[in-house]
């Protein structure tokens, strides 16, 4: 993995002296709240529902045993004893004190990490597949074309102050694990004719008003990748609607000019950024690639024993295909029946950190899905890593299932939200492992926001939940159809929403018109895409 | 009754307007009446508090002040599923109270 050099460092650790000093003037009162809020937020502090919250980039999800290590630190230190991950790829802290603010930014820098533009209208961290270098069906290793974006984007003077938020996802397989075309800007790394190259997508997002990216570019030339990205941003940058929060995302730049016309005015830009000569030499991207290369991985069985069932289970469910065939990705689960989506305490953290050491050729990556991976695992030592997972509360075997449910902090934590939810994601997934259901249901991704913001992806939910406000009581809307895949959609509202029993009793039943229409394969959504929305409708309506 | 609340500018904790100082506790909240832009003024300059701000609130009947709106009963009481991590008051009220 990328490891910094000393410009990096030097740029991290004088941003880290920059707040201890901007920090002591606001608690010495010689800044107002008003003055320090957009420093604090340059650099992830954001003042939530009880403390105040850190957010820490995960670049593109990609983090060593030392990392982890040190984030479990600081949980135990500073916080009180556990992070949450987030389906950015990052980890939030949400007990912080001002006082020990710049201290904490002191020790990630020590370990190569920081908190830089995990807030404010910049360009936010780069995402990524969190198989990428491992995974079976990859194309091109995204990671080297990550990293050459956060370091572009890093501290990017004319996209400091950018219309709204900004986020990037790169991938590098036909597979989509990154929800890429919900980002506002999307990367595929392809290949063509032997040549690799980048397939643009641009203008996608959740949020208010969810939007799936058009392609705008089939291949950029992998020498103009930057160029290509700065060209997307200086469009955007110029004509995103900075008079109306609401409306600022590209998305609906992209929108209302049509994908045609900002393409136009995209390319317009890039055939005159071309002749700046802004792009890195190829050198810089071979030493980023460096980096990147290969662990060295050794044969080995290709079997495994699978005379313990629980253990079988786990092989089917959190296991994924691998590059090498003695090696297999495994997932770590951060949801067990009953737990909060995404929260590690610190011994766990240290626990994934051990293992990462000991059988994952010391890495580590965090999903989007809240859950944590370790990339490298040879098939011979996988009942070694289940058996100290299981004893750890890591062992749940239920990758992509219904129990797997992404969400946000909701209004247990998160100032923005408007209702809960954890407790219904807690909920469901005790009451479908109680009832063994998961295992019939198969794939069924079900995803859960506490406000419109869409933080828990509900809009690309085979089953997606969005908390609301209602005259003051908490209320949930079901929307269906959504996925972030490949096969990407956005989900559509049912109808009225339910109160957290209802909604709980009303994704049962969503449930059931599944298990009883589906045919032979058919996924959840398949079977929703198929027999369209009415089913559902009439058993939750009865009309 | 409108009372005052805020995070504490040092440690971000939720505190209370109790008529002399900030308490952790809601119960401590006091009726502000006509005041509260006065007080919040002075407070936030002094920084005993940082980005306070007034709220609608009744007593219910086991005597709790009650905050009106459900995002300021969960300030009150600390996340609803980390029970562990509650201010010691929340034993009182019940977490019912929240909802």
């Amino acid at each position: 993995m990328y490891r910094y050099d000393q410009y990096d460092q030097a740029m991290v650790d004088a941003r880290v002296e920059e707040f201890r000093d901007q920090a002591r003037r606001r608690l010495e009162g010689k800044l107002t709240e008003d003055q320090f809020k957009p420093l604090r937020l340059m650099n992830g502090l954001y003042l939530q529902l009880h403390a105040y919250m850190l957010r820490v980039a995960i670049p593109y999800g990609t983090l060593n045993a030392h990392q982890m290590e040190a984030l479990a630190d600081i949980a135990e230190k500073y916080d009180r004893g556990y992070g949450h991950f987030t389906t950015r790829q990052n980890i939030q802290y949400n007990w912080i004190k001002l006082e020990d603010a710049a201290d904490i930014l002191a020790d990630l820098s020590k370990v190569e990490m920081h908190a830089i533009q995990t807030s404010g209208n910049c360009i936010r961290n780069i995402s990524a597949d969190h198989f990428a270098g491992a995974a079976a069906d990859e194309v091109v290793d995204p990671r080297p074309y990550a990293e050459l974006m956060r370091q572009w984007s890093s501290f990017h003077p004319e996209f400091t102050y950018l219309p709204r938020k900004f986020k990037i996802a790169v991938i590098g397989s036909e597979t989509d694990r990154a929800a890429m075309r919900l980002h506002d800007i999307g990367i595929r790394i392809v290949k063509r004719d032997g040549e690799v190259g980048a397939q643009f997508f641009a203008g996608g997002g959740m949020g208010r008003t969810p939007m799936i990216a058009p392609m705008i570019r089939d291949f950029v030339p992998l020498d103009q990748l930057i160029i290509y990205a700065e060209a997307c941003l200086r469009v955007y940058n110029r004509y995103g609607r900075r008079d109306n929060k609401y409306k600022a995302r590209i998305k609906i730049l992209v929108h209302e000019l049509g994908a045609a016309e900002y393409t136009r005015q995209v390319e317009d830009e890039f055939a005159h950024m071309l002749s700046v000569g802004i792009e890195p030499p190829r050198e810089e991207l071979a030493r980023i690639a460096a980096h990147f290369a290969p662990p060295a991985f050794v044969d080995g069985p290709k079997t495994l024993d699978r005379s313990d069932p629980d253990f079988a289970l786990w092989v089917d469910r959190n296991t994924h295909r691998h590059q090498h065939d003695a090696y297999v990705s495994a997932v770590i689960s951060l949801k067990p029946a009953g737990g909060i989506p995404g929260d590690a305490t610190a011994d766990q953290m240290r626990l994934m950190a051990r293992l990462a050491k000991q059988y994952s050729f010391d890495e580590l990556r965090v999903m989007h899905t809240q859950n944590v991976l370790l990339p490298h695992v040879r098939i011979a030592d996988l009942h070694a890593v289940w058996s100290a997972l299981d004893e750890a509360g890591l062992g749940s075997p239920n990758m992509d299932t219904i129990e797997d449910i992404i969400a946000c902090p909701g209004l247990d934590y998160c100032s923005l939200a408007n209702a809960r939810s954890i407790p219904l994601a807690q909920r469901i997934s005790e009451r479908f492992a109680a009832s063994g259901r998961t295992a019939e249901l198969g794939e069924l991704k079900l995803k859960i926001s506490g406000c419109i913001n869409a933080c828990g992806h509900h809009h690309a939910g085979h089953i997606g939940i969005l908390g609301v406000d209602k005259k003051g009581t908490e209320n949930f809307q079901l929307s269906l159809g959504g996925s972030e895949a490949e096969d990407v959609s956005l989900a559509k509202i049912t109808g009225p929403g339910f109160d957290e029993d209802g909604v709980v009793a009303a994704v049962e039943k969503v449930t059931d018109v599944y298990l009883g229409a589906r045919e032979d394969g058919e996924r959840f959504l398949d079977t929703y895409r198929r027999i369209g929305m009415e089913p559902f409708k009439e058993a939750l309506y009865g009309r | 009754m409108k009372i005052l609340t805020g995070n504490d500018l040092r440690s971000g904790a939720v505190t209370w307007w109790n008529g002399t100082g900030w308490s952790l506790f809601v119960d401590d909240a006091v009726d502000v009446g006509d005041e509260a832009k006065e007080i919040l003024a002075r407070e936030e300059a002094a920084r005993r508090v940082n980005v306070p701000y007034v709220i609608e609130a009744t007593i219910d009947a086991g005597g709790h002040v009650r905050p009106a709106h459900i995002k300021d009963r969960v300030r009150a009481l600390g996340p609803t599923v980390r029970r562990d991590l509650a201010v010691p008051t929340a034993a009182k009220t019940g977490w019912d109270w929240v909802i």
